[in-house]
């Protein structure tokens, strides 16, 4: 569990970042909060000849919240958690931070990591293309923006180029009830299956869901086909049998220690269920 | 009078003695971060060792290059089994009467098998060698499933292939195949059958106690030391067992014992996993010979999860027979037994499946017939650990199970049925019948004590609801109600009966009394944990008569301690705390004649009051131990020599028979597999109690890893041979969050053989823990026709469960 000896680069700002990115190419790698980077690279399964630690970076760690929100990289899941304007304006992600591995992991564990990494046990991203958020990424050729929708392409593999730094995440403020819900085996475990669900109320009908899932296929899958399904109904048995359906049949789990995929199945079927449930009962 | 004010209940509570839930004089240290674990040793010069680890469950190894990995800069040597073979150290006697390599001879078993060993200068230096030695494998078929072993010609131990082909004896007798390592049989086989075959009802019942891993916080380590000028090697480390571990090191190495110190500094936690001797002492020691400097070796989580002693992996196969109204008639039972690629067990010699026939449990059975197979596959060798050496956890995990499956096909209430069956308080001592003899219990008094703390009526009125509105579609949840009464077995040994490659297993305490009163007290066993040096002062404090705090408790150095075999089994306090109370006897009986020489009388007309001997009828006469104490180093007494020290060894006459009674109530979501358990009850008779607060904090903590075990710790194998729970991601060590409160009860029945009637406690709580959480899954599941499933109950296997059965339709 120790890694290959590698250089340590703490530059101050984002122009130093980008300049060690050029000089050392496929070599070289951001950090943010460290949690998904350094166990692989102690597993030996990540080689990082030159780590370059955003520390010290600035302008990557602030909240905005207005009808954007907007959501610097470098912020922790701790820091979402402690912001009680953001806890107002977009609920759900409070809820879902909190169950985000355990405190020390939080204190540590970085927005733009989560996102960035790729990993399809990681929350965030999810959570992101459910409130169909913007990712903002800097490189040589200045910034550019990706819809959390579009950026994730397989297991680590995203939109985002080798020599671009994810700076920022932003989302219009989300309306309506919202749901966070996961299993999970025990703190600190990657999702069995979680579902994040915001869900706009016109009278006693749906008027717009939004329905994302976590850690049931290679990337997190947003159902576009899941929400439409609940648009225009009560939210009833039958909407949600339906949105169920139409989710089930965008995810593509695989077995691990975990479970099975039938097991899987039907989690992700149940916890959707019970997240449509709580996100109407609060829109 | 000195203290008038004072009162006798003032003495003794000043004493801090037996009984007082005294603070634990550890965790001062402990909690400040000043604890001395190995790793924190650090010596001039100190080189570091680390393994090549096989990635083959089994493999041939036809080449070795360490070439690449002596350039890397630091690395210092290489060892490889072609460098321990002239020194007859590649291989090494295992606790179990097997050997094992200690880098692979050829080939390797099981993955994370030790192949070869790095020196370097630093442990990054290491890691970086490890990367660059070059090791080819011919892959040759894998085998992770004991019961194919014993069908299979893929001959994994050639060691266990005679000349003319044949399988070889082993170390317990003639092997029924190559890959076949013992069979114990023990009790009555024709009787039983007979029984069995006659019985108005029968239950016939399959389990399987999975693979797991005590994962102490503290991996194992050490550092070996070679003074190459004095010829002493000194080895500090995560030894439970110290004295064994130097006569061990001494038998294999040809070193003298006397030049051996062999010091265990704190431990992080054992449970079993520190008892055996493991590949990287033996390197540890030959790399520091080879280079003269010191050596240091630690494990890191993954090393110690995949190659260091697992826990149980135990096919077990019941057959339970009873009268048509639930009186037992006879036991059967078969276990096929995984050791993986070496039998690593720490195993008293004459007992090769450890206490399995403690498997008759609290019950009143006649007539039983226990036979275990050990069997070789390709997984990491150990089995014995975690919080219960000697199978004894997975023989109460056994007949708590054949008890609920009795039940089921007698259509009888659980409780009812144990009730029934228990040995009556009027039965000890008990002789069962596979041999053992109970010296005491009360299980009817213990069992109504429990059944009436939980309100186990309404429980089961509740439970009846719950299945109608569950039938109603009212919920998804279902409530079971598990229930274990275990009875353990602890305290080896009786040196007739007990030894460790010939070690007999009594233990020992030797007592200095300081001049002004206090007192240092060394001891054959070693605490991971436990708080010896709390509860062992606080038993001569009741004996000797001096406080607690004015009492030094040293274990761990074998040039100091008196020679024990260490603490694990739950042995402790059965033994070197019986040592400890012989010894302050001894103490006591000088005192005596000291204070009847000062106070003027005869021996005779002294008596102990507490702190103090008094003459007898004039309880103002008399001379506190402390007096006594400066009297013995500083007045000439005619007759009597100048100090006050003893020393004991004991070798108790039996074991010692903690039993416990447990409920465990659990919501389990039927859609889900999540369970939640909302009342856990545990009531423990560990004879007399020596630090209440201390058995507690033991009750929770075996509790928390029965827990873990029930419901979704383990060590798993693909077919390959993979370890697939390699890491902490995917073993289960709870935390705070996932574990219940726990109601702690007892009961008191003393252990009559034993100098202050105490029995142990440390393993009680997971040996009766692992079958009440996983009696109330299978009972939650009753009502619908289950009877026997698996664990670990994690949540995919429990919502399998409730989808065979159909709940998911």
């Amino acid at each position: 569990m120790i890694p290959a000896s590698f250089e340590y680069h703490r530059p101050k700002d984002m122009a130093g970042v980008l300049s060690i990115l050029e000089e050392h190419g496929d070599d070289a790698r951001v950090m943010a909060g460290g949690h998904s980077l350094i166990p692989m690279m102690k597993l030996r399964m990540a080689d990082v000849p030159h780590l370059i630690d955003l520390q010290d970076v600035g302008g990557l760690a602030g909240i905005t919240v207005g009808d954007t929100i907007t959501i610097g990289a470098m912020v922790t899941q701790s820091d979402i958690i402690l912001h009680d304007a953001l806890a107002d304006a977009a609920p759900i992600l409070r809820e879902a931070s909190l169950q985000i591995a355990d405190p020390q992991v939080r204190y540590m564990g970085t927005v733009g990591g989560n996102v960035a990494n790729g990993d399809p046990g990681n929350d965030m991203p999810g959570l992101m293309q459910c409130l169909d958020a913007t990712f903002t990424v800097v490189g040589p050729n200045g910034e550019r923006k990706i819809p959390a929708r579009e950026f994730y392409e397989a297991a680590y593999m995203t939109g985002r180029e080798d020599d671009e730094v994810m700076t920022a995440v932003s989302f219009a403020k989300p309306a309506g009830g919202h749901a966070y819900e996961k299993q999970k085996r025990k703190i600190g475990d990657y999702a069995t299956a979680a579902a994040a669900v915001q869900i706009v109320k016109d009278g006693g009908t749906c008027a717009s869901a939004s329905i994302a899932m976590t850690n049931l296929s290679d990337t997190p899958v947003y159902s576009a086909a899941a929400g439409d399904a609940l648009v225009g109904t009560s939210v009833d048995g039958d909407a949600i049998k339906a949105a169920v359906s139409a989710m089930l049949n965008d995810i593509d789990p695989v077995e691990d220690n975990r479970g099975p995929v039938a097991f899987k199945r039907h989690v992700a079927g149940v916890i959707l269920a019970r997240a449509i449930e709580r996100a109407w009962a609060r829109a | 009078m000195k203290d008038e004010a004072v009162t006798r209940e003032d003495r003794v509570a000043s004493l801090k003695g037996m009984g007082c839930s005294r603070k634990r004089v550890e965790d001062a240290r402990f909690t400040q971060g000043k604890g001395n674990y190995v790793d924190d040793i650090k010596l001039d010069g100190m080189l570091f060792g680390d393994f090549v680890r096989s990635p083959y469950a089994h493999a041939k190894i036809t080449n070795i290059d360490t070439s690449a990995a002596m350039e890397v800069p630091g690395v210092l040597a290489v060892l490889t089994a072609a460098d321990l073979a002239p020194l007859g150290l590649h291989w090494m006697p295992t606790l179990a009467g097997d050997k094992q390599m200690v880098l692979a001879d050829g080939k390797v078993l099981f993955q994370g098998q030790e192949v070869a060993f790095v020196v370097a200068e630093d442990r990054y230096a290491a890691a970086d060698g490890i990367e660059a030695v070059e090791v080819e494998y011919e892959e040759l078929p894998v085998i992770v499933d004991p019961f194919e072993a014993l069908q299979s010609d893929v001959v994994l131990r050639p060691d266990t292939v005679g000349e003319d082909g044949s399988p070889a004896d082993g170390a317990h007798g003639p092997r029924k195949h190559h890959n076949h390592i013992f069979t114990w049989e023990c009790g009555d086989k024709d009787p039983t059958e007979q029984v069995i075959s006659n019985a108005e009802v029968v239950a016939e019942e399959s389990m399987y106690y999975h693979r797991t891993h005590p994962c102490p916080l503290e991996t194992c380590g050490c550092v070996a030391s070679m003074d190459k000028v004095n010829g002493k090697l000194t080895l500090w480390g995560t030894f439970q067992a110290p004295h064994a571990i130097r006569t061990v090191v001494s038998l294999i190495s040809g070193i003298e014992e006397h030049n051996i110190r062999v010091i265990s500094p704190d431990i992080g936690g054992g449970f079993g996993n520190k008892v055996g001797a493991y590949p990287g002492y033996v390197c540890s020691v030959v790399a520091s010979i080879v280079t003269g400097k010191p050596v240091k070796w630690i494990e890191d989580r993954m090393d110690n999860l995949m190659t260091t002693a697992f826990a149980r992996d135990y096919w077990m196969k019941g057959r339970i027979s009873a009268t048509k109204d639930g009186k037992i008639t006879g036991l059967h039972c078969h276990v096929t037994a995984d050791h993986g690629g070496f039998d690593a067990c720490a195993d008293p010699t004459k007992f090769p499946a450890g206490f399995m026939n403690i498997c008759t449990g609290s019950y009143d059975i006649p007539t039983a017939f226990l036979e275990v197979d050990g069997v070789y596959t390709n997984k990491a060798p150990g089995g014995v650990s975690y919080r219960c050496s000697f199978r004894v956890t997975e023989a109460v995990y056994f007949i708590e199970r054949m008890i609920e499956v009795l039940a089921i096909e007698l259509d009888m209430d659980a409780s009812e049925l144990r009730k029934i069956n228990f040995i009556k308080k009027e039965q000890f001592p008990y002789k069962a019948a596979l041999g053992w003899e109970y010296d005491s219990g009360d299980y009817h008094t213990a069992w109504d004590k429990a059944m009436k703390a939980v309100d186990y009526d309404g429980l089961r009125a509740e439970q009846k609801q719950r299945i109608e509105d569950f039938k109603a579609g009212k919920t998804r949840k279902l409530l079971g109600i598990g229930l274990t009464h275990f009875t353990e077995i602890v305290g080896a040994g009786p040196v007739k009966n007990c030894d460790i490659l010939g070690l007999g297993m009594f233990d020992s305490c030797e007592i200095r009394i300081h001049p002004t009163g206090s007192a240092i007290a060394r001891l054959g066993t070693i605490s991971q944990g436990q708080g010896h040096a709390t509860t062992f002062a606080q038993i001569l404090a009741s004996e000797i008569g001096l406080p607690a705090d004015s009492i030094t408790i040293e274990e761990g150095d074998t040039d100091t301690a008196p020679y024990g075999l260490g603490t694990y089994g739950s042995r402790s306090t059965p033994v070197a705390g019986a040592a400890t109370a012989m010894a302050g006897r001894k103490i006591r009986a000088k005192a005596q004649m000291i204070a009847a020489y000062l106070l003027e009388v005869h021996d005779d007309d002294v008596e102990f009051d507490v702190d103090r001997f008094v003459v007898k009828g004039a309880p103002e006469k008399f001379k506190t131990m402390k007096e006594i104490a400066f009297a013995a180093y500083n007045q000439a007494i005619p007759g009597v020599e100048p100090g006050l020290e003893a020393v004991s060894y004991y070798d108790p006459p039996n074991m010692t028979y903690p039993f416990g009674a447990y409920v465990c109530v659990m919501e389990i979501d039927v859609d889900t597999g999540v369970t939640d358990i909302r009342q856990f009850y545990a009531l423990d008779d560990c004879g007399t109690r020596i630090n209440p607060m201390i058995i507690e904090g033991q009750i929770h903590g075996g509790l928390t890893e029965a827990l873990a075990v029930a419901l979704g710790q383990e060590i798993a194998y693909d077919d390959m041979g993979n370890v697939k729970t390699g890491t902490l991601m995917d073993f289960f060590l709870p935390t705070a969050w996932e574990v219940p409160n726990y109601e702690t009860d007892h009961t008191v029945t003393p252990s009559p053989h034993h100098p202050i009637g105490a029995k142990g406690v440390g393993e009680s709580p997971h040996v009766g823990g692992v079958p009440c959480f996983s009696n109330a899954v299978h009972d939650a599941f009753r009502a619908f026709g289950l009877r026997q499933t698996n664990m670990p109950h994690d949540h995919w296997r429990i919502w399998r469960t409730a989808n065979e059965l159909g709940l998911h339709d």
